[in-house]
């Protein structure tokens, strides 16, 4: 039986249809993907993310455990309810997982980690955990909502109190703060405005009518997916793994080299990935007919590599893709679509943000 | 439950075919195959004055999902193709037994048909 959470009735209400997502039955779509990927470009969507898991680190050590466990930093969190994205890496310099960290107090840390990925980081964040007398807890009893698109802070705020409205006025980019029964974090898998919202189970269901009422178009995991890729946001088990070097992953800028000092899991290993150099992630555009699809053969300057992501582009309305290649590639490339050899731009792995294309 | 109209035949490659008369037969595909395959993005299809044959890839399906091949249900010569899937592919997804038809075949032998299933044989093949 798989998993469900405490959306699901509503999903049903709406006609969704549900799909395993490593062993939770989610919406892929309500009717229409493309249709869900332009209202959260144009105006505003929401995802149920309650599958994704919360973990809440305790203890007078854990920024001393996060500085060991995370590639990237969280001394660069000052600031209560400041977020950091970083890889968690293992011994080898592959990445386990992809999450966000929020600092909330001195001796109290969220970490938001995929739902894929699930036991296997528990098992590795405890074991780690233990040196540093750091608790680890699951936080299942919340579900989690992400309302994203121009619109989305606007059509939330009239559902919440004046204390509420109060608490998140103004708040930064990467910020999570908690108002009431709701943890609202300025986060997003889209590349556009918005909220994460986690909340309780019991009030989930309500919450998520009432942004209904308020416009808010439901999407499901095919728009998720297709938004993501425009945003060159990269998806965890595609675009990298255990066996990828965050190198390889378009993850340099979260891996904190400095100071040199800091020991973190994985250090040794990707500061030799470093030295000797390793593939890159870069985007691809095709702006002929046909869609690029993940494992497609890649053929650049100086050798070959595959796709990892790819996909039609329903804001550009042409393909785009994310591909792992020699770092020898040039501007352009050859994809090996059903046999036949297309030319495609090589790109920065962005491709829209804000609404507005970037490539 | 999607729709199967009893005036249709169909391959169990969820293919329809429409008799229109003189040996003229539109093909599209289900209701239940647009359905697994979510939103038609681009539809490549054959070249007026084509030979096809039964059985045959003679077109690509490209959703938001995957790329699918599209198999002639039936063998002869293509005499039309639906032009508006060029701009509008998801007519397929909204329309796919009216507007989202692919290409007409003008139909060699009619025997063949004999290999396509009625509605309820191809209700019983994806098992609804």
């Amino acid at each position: 039986m798989a998993n469900q959470t405490a959306l699901h009735g509503k999903h049903l209400e709406a006609g969704a249809k549900m799909v395993d997502f490593f062993g939770w039955d989610m919406p892929i779509n309500y009717g229409s993907q493309i249709e869900e990927h332009h209202a959260v470009r144009r105006d505003a969507g929401m995802f149920d993310v309650s599958h994704m898991t919360i973990v809440d680190l305790k203890g007078a050590n854990t920024r001393a455990f996060l500085r060991y466990l995370l590639a990237n930093d969280v001394a660069k969190l000052t600031v209560p309810g400041k977020a950091l994205y970083s890889g968690m890496l293992n011994e080898a310099g592959g990445v386990i997982d992809d999450l966000i960290v929020y600092f909330l107090q001195e001796e109290f840390f969220r970490l938001v980690v995929n739902s894929a990925t699930r036991e296997k980081d528990l098992a590795h964040i405890t074991k780690e955990a233990k040196a540093f007398d750091v608790t680890v807890t699951e936080r299942p009893e919340f579900a989690m909502i992400a309302v994203q698109g121009p619109n989305a802070k606007a059509k939330v705020a009239t559902l919440l109190s004046a204390e509420q409205q109060a608490a998140v006025t103004g708040i930064k980019p990467f910020f999570g703060v908690q108002a009431g029964d709701l943890f609202i974090a300025t986060t997003g898998y889209t590349g556009e405005d918005g909220y994460e919202i986690a909340l309780p189970n019991g009030q989930a269901a309500d919450f998520w009518q009432k942004l209904l009422d308020a416009g808010v178009a439901p999407a499901g995991l095919g728009a998720r997916d297709t938004l993501r890729l425009e945003a060159g946001m990269n998806l965890y088990g595609q675009d990298m793994d255990e066996t990828v070097s965050p190198l390889a992953a378009n993850m340099g800028w979260t891996i904190a080299w400095a100071p040199e000092e800091r020991n973190f899991i994985g250090r040794k290993a990707i500061e030799q990935h470093k030295a000797e150099g390793t593939f890159k992630l870069v985007g691809l555009v095709m702006e002929q007919k046909g869609v690029l699809r993940h494992g497609q053969r890649v053929v650049v300057e100086g050798g070959e590599g595959e796709i990892t992501s790819g996909t039609f582009s329903p804001t550009l309305g042409y393909s785009i893709a994310m591909a792992r290649v020699p770092a020898t590639a040039g501007d352009t490339a050859e994809v090996d679509i059903r046999g036949k050899m297309v030319a495609v731009k090589v790109v920065k792995p962005a491709f829209v943000r804000m609404g507005k294309k970037v490539i | 439950m999607s729709s199967i109209p009893n005036t249709l035949k169909y391959a169990s490659s969820h293919e329809w075919a429409r008799d229109e008369g003189n040996g003229i037969y539109t093909v599209g595909i289900t209701e239940h195959a647009q359905g697994l395959l979510g939103d038609m993005v681009f539809v490549e299809l054959p070249d007026v004055g084509d030979a096809v044959t039964q059985g045959d890839d003679c077109a690509v399906a490209e959703s938001v999902k995957a790329a699918s091949d599209i198999y002639a249900p039936l063998s002869g010569e293509i005499v039309a193709v639906n032009e508006a899937l060029a701009d509008s592919p998801e007519l397929v997804n909204s329309s796919p037994y009216e507007d989202g038809w692919m290409f007409k075949i003008k139909v060699s032998d009619t025997a063949e048909l004999s290999a396509l299933l009625d509605a309820a044989g191809y209700k019983n093949s994806i098992d609804e």
